[in-house]
């Protein structure tokens, strides 16, 4: 009985067991359906999804940065170039104490605090998950020493590339600018012009001058390669090549020893030059001094730098050429005679009689000539080479504002020349409908007189009145100033710049004679400017300015010994030669220079004698002429 | 003894079809690892080694008598819980912020490894021992026995091994015949205080779970483990990238790939197909596991073959469910794959007692 029922309860046992053991396999083939069904799902349903994934993990496009363009002068001197070297870069966001980091660094390389505060700048300015420049130009031995110790600093790179460089420094600064790291604004305007992709990888592009406004150019098309890669980002192996292509060289219009010489006739004044080739319009030198060393700006300038250089008096960042404004002074006055002419305001023969100041008809305000008592009987030839204001005075008044404003703006005054080169201004022409505008106030008659004689509201910058002067020189036919002769594209074939003609003035030859032949007695003696071309075997044509800085009061007479240095008067020159067929034009500024005659004509006739010569100028006899002979 | 005598002798207590499944495992394992150890031959030489000894304690235990184990399975238990409670005493080696490892002066051992055999043969004893009167409490004294070292060893913290000694000893218990009451009710109780488990989970244990419900959160850091799994899997595709060419293998995306991560390399290199294979090479050892375990012939052994067969299973469910992303990452090896020494000896140890039961299916018949 007893082991009957052991026996039952025995089979009834292996039966239940059983049965869970066949629930057991059902678990487990549900469960494997389950796996089936993942492996299916990742592996058939979402195999492109992973396929790429899986691709996009173990390729990276690596960017090629191209080489930037050459800038070259006319003659192939280079003006900016390109040289290899190492500079030792962090990459911030592997970097968890920074300052610890650097004083390791400042173990094994010098890092001067000047570094150091320009690679904090730098870090302010962009957010980047790549790597800053904290040194650059290492040595080979530095090089070797961080090298050596590279696993001690996790994000810290030692990377060989190529570094702009300016030979000619702060002689060519503000004509050939300079590259900068790019920063958000860069990016930002990358972006919006849709050239972004083709500066991954870039880090530097123009901020100035021609490596600004030629940076399509000069920067080249960024190349491609697919690398496999392995999780610490690591390359492998390379899959595919697409080669950079290097950015075209630029030949300018310019001739670097011109503007050497330019640079150097300068000295220690302020101011700027720009000569133009008349008959085409080529810019063949463009100074504005004082200039600046462009390499700071390079890897980003330092604070104290950048605020020593910005807050000079001397305004070395100015791009005078370009952007300085001056009132022409006399230098007008040749523009005014032709627009008497071709008005018929004055004969070439009417002669006034200058008593040494003007008055408007009705009133007791003396406008006074800058020669106490006058020049006597002045007709218009005589008014040019002597500068009478008394003349143009009276000049402007019958002429009227109006035609004044429309006669000048036909030479460009108050425009943009339209040079190649970014951040030109405007200047200034005034009219009754600009100051109703500007000051909400009418034009008085007086507002006619001063304009005259280029004072008053009048503003023009030296690029503009070299222009003009240009114009003038080549009979009334102009031409776009331009800075680029040639551009040489990396794939060759040159592409020269064609000379374009803007207009022709259709000036009376007879009016233009008279205007000219009075220029050229500017530099004859008698003239004002008669001492600077002294001895020249090419004929020079010329007319001197001076440019107000400080108002000078009724009855008060201006005296440069009594006002501080930056308070005196700009001297101007505009020039051209040969006289009779010029093939150089120019304007030079000479801030705070006092007489056009005796600062700036001077540097005119160094920059024609190179030009015209081939004559490295010597250095000329210091002319302390009276006052009355080189006033302007 | 001749050769012929010899390999009766050898054989004799061996599963042929059981030895030849396990053979093919030890071939995959062999050639998978080169791969994912990018060529590394001393990786799979050790691995040689590591297989060698597995099988020769395979072997070692398919030929002992059944009843020294069921001797055994009593002083083992209690050694096993010893060695667990030591690991929280100073002896414990922490590595990675777990303490798993007990260092014993020549050698450091793990003790969790031990009770994945050691839990189930002392339920299954027990229950054997109780057989004629069995009754709800020794239901609850079973549980008991394998609730306390399951909890020690979760609490070092060790997730793969808590649960693969649980879903063993949950196997003794269901195949014991616990009645299906307890078992709803105990699974509601768990639910209801998951919360609870919730909270007492650790860090990282909880990131992990959370990872699995998004992986992509976090893709370089908790997430990366799972979605580079994944990528490694759905890139496969159909017929896979080709031996030795697998790119996120060899490009090291892969984490871990020649242990816990290792079924990926296999996915990404052989696809769909390979693992359909490799699951069938799976369902064959455990297909085999079932017959062996319906045939056995006591309590004893029927209870331990089961449980051995279904954890077998639970093993490689897990660690294929965690590469593919439908597990969190616990840290369970590929069985008879993953690279690794001890995790082999324990699963070819299990199989010796699987074979020493199909040996011993006819003898101990009552």
């Amino acid at each position: 009985m007893n082991r009957y029922v052991e026996l039952k309860n025995h089979q009834r046992e292996i039966y239940y067991f059983r049965l869970r053991l066949v629930l057991s396999l059902g678990f487990v083939v549900v469960m494997l359906l389950i796996l089936l069904l993942r492996f299916f799902y990742l592996q058939v349903v979402r195999h492109d999804y992973f396929h790429t994934m899986a691709d996009s993990n173990r390729i990276y496009v690596v960017p090629i940065v191209p080489n930037r363009g050459l800038i070259l002068d006319r003659n192939g001197v280079v003006m900016a170039q390109n040289y290899s070297g190492y500079t030792l870069e962090i990459a911030p966001s592997k970097v968890a104490d920074m300052d610890a980091l650097i004083a390791e660094l400042s173990k094994l390389v010098e890092i001067t605090p000047k570094d150091i505060k320009r690679f904090q700048k730098l870090l302010t300015e962009r957010q980047t998950m790549g790597t800053m420049p904290i040194r650059s130009q290492l040595s080979d031995e530095e090089v070797a020493r961080v090298s050596a110790q590279q696993y001690r600093f996790p994000g810290v790179e030692v990377k060989a590339r190529l570094f702009r460089e300016y030979p000619f420094t702060d002689m060519t600064s503000h004509l050939i600018g300079y590259v900068g790291r790019i920063n958000q604004n860069d990016i930002d305007q990358l972006d919006e012009d849709d050239v972004a992709s083709n500066y991954l990888g870039s880090d530097y592009i123009g901020k100035t001058g021609i490596e600004q406004s030629y940076e399509k150019d000069l920067h080249g098309k960024t190349g491609f390669e697919q690398v496999e890669v392995d999780a610490g980002g690591r390359a492998v192996r390379v899959l595919s090549r697409t080669a950079p292509q290097s950015g075209s060289n630029l030949m300018l219009t310019l001739d670097a020893k011109l503007q050497e010489v330019a640079e150097t006739a300068f000295g220690e004044y302020r101011g700027a030059l720009v000569a133009l080739d008349p008959t085409n319009g080529e810019v063949l030198a463009f100074v504005s001094k004082p200039g600046y060393d462009p390499g700071l700006f390079i890897d980003g300038i330092d604070t104290e730098t950048w605020d020593e250089l910005n807050n000079s008096p001397d305004t070395p960042l100015n791009n005078r050429a370009l952007r300085g404004q001056y009132p022409p002074g006399s230098t007008i006055k040749p523009f005014m005679a032709l627009a008497g002419l071709f008005y018929g305001t004055r004969s070439p023969t009417h002669a006034i009689s200058d008593p040494g100041y003007y008055m408007l008809p009705g009133s007791r305000h003396q406008y006074r000539d800058w020669k106490a008592g006058g020049h006597g009987a002045v007709d218009m030839f005589k008014s040019i080479v002597i500068s009478c204001d008394t003349y143009y005075y009276g000049l402007a008044t019958e002429m009227g504002i109006d035609n004044m404003h429309s006669y000048l703006s036909r030479f460009g005054f108050g425009q943009k020349t339209g040079l190649d080169m970014e951040g030109e201004v405007s200047g200034l022409l005034p009219s009754p409908e600009w100051k109703n505008k500007r000051y909400q106030q009418i034009w008085y008659p007086g507002d006619t007189v001063s304009a005259g004689i280029g004072q008053g509201y009048n503003l023009v910058t030296p690029l503009q009145l070299a222009y003009a002067t240009a114009i003038l020189a080549n009979d009334g036919v102009a031409f776009q100033p331009h800075l680029i002769r040639e551009k040489r594209p990396a794939g060759g074939g040159a592409v020269m710049t064609e000379p374009k003609q803007m207009f022709d003035l259709k000036i009376d030859p007879e009016n233009l004679k008279l205007v000219k032949s009075a220029m050229e007695a500017v530099t004859k003696p008698g003239g004002t400017a008669a001492v600077a071309s002294y001895g020249a075997t090419y004929r020079m044509a010329g007319k001197t300015g001076t440019a107000q800085v400080i108002a000078i009061k009724q009855g008060e007479k201006y005296d440069a010994k009594k006002v501080s240095e930056y308070n005196r008067d700009h001297a101007w020159f505009i020039a051209f030669a040969p006289a009779d067929k010029p093939r150089i034009a120019m304007a030079v500024l000479v801030e705070n220079g006092g007489h056009g005659g005796t600062t700036a004509a001077p540097i005119a006739r160094k920059v024609m004698d190179y030009y015209l010569l081939g004559k490295i100028p010597q250095p000329l006899p210091v002319v302390t002429g009276k006052a009355g002979d080189q006033s302007d | 003894m001749n050769a012929r005598q010899l390999k009766q002798r050898l054989m004799m207590n061996i599963d042929p079809v059981l030895l030849a499944a396990l053979g093919g495992f030890a071939l995959v394992s062999l050639v998978l690892l080169y791969s994912a150890s990018d060529g590394n031959l001393m990786r799979v030489l050790a691995q040689l080694g590591n297989i060698a000894v597995a099988f020769t304690a395979m072997w070692i235990v398919a030929n002992m008598p059944l009843h020294y184990l069921m001797r055994a399975a009593f002083p083992i238990y209690v050694l096993g819980m010893i060695l667990l409670l030591l690991v929280m005493t100073p002896l414990g080696v922490n590595s990675h912020g777990a303490t798993r490892w007990l260092n014993i002066g020549v050698a450091t051992i793990q003790p969790s490894e031990l009770m994945k055999l050691a839990v189930p043969l002392m339920m299954a004893w027990y229950f054997e021992k109780n057989e004629a009167t069995l009754k709800l409490r020794n239901y609850f004294v079973a549980a008991i026995l394998l609730l306390l070292p399951v909890a020690l060893i979760a609490k070092q913290p060790d997730l793969g091994t808590a649960i693969l000694i649980g879903a063993s000893g949950f196997y003794v218990l269901f195949l014991a015949g616990l009645s299906w009451r307890i078992m709803i009710g105990s699974a509601l109780a768990a639910a209801a205080s998951a919360p609870f488990l919730w909270s007492a989970l650790h860090d990282y244990q909880r990131h992990r779970i959370l990872m699995l419900l998004d992986p992509s959160q976090d893709a370089l850091g908790k997430g990366y483990h799972t979605i580079q799994g994944m990528i490694a899997v759905g890139s496969g595709g159909i017929l896979g990238k080709g031996y030795l060419n697998g790119t996120q293998t060899h490009l090291d995306f892969l984490p871990e790939r020649t242990t816990d991560f290792i079924f990926a390399v296999w996915s990404e290199e052989f696809g769909l197909i390979g693992n359909l294979l490799l699951l069938g090479l799976y369902v064959f050892v455990i297909g085999r596991g079932f017959i062996i375990t319906a045939n056995a012939s006591t309590y004893f052994t029927r209870l331990m073959a089961g449980s051995i067969t279904l954890t077998f299973f639970t093993y490689a469910f897990v660690n294929m469910g965690m590469v593919s992303g439908i597990l969190p990452v616990v840290g369970v090896p590929l069985p008879l794959i993953s690279y690794g020494g001890t995790s082999m000896l324990t699963l070819m140890l299990g199989f010796g007692i699987l074979m020493n039961i199909q040996t011993n299916k006819k003898l101990v018949k009552t």
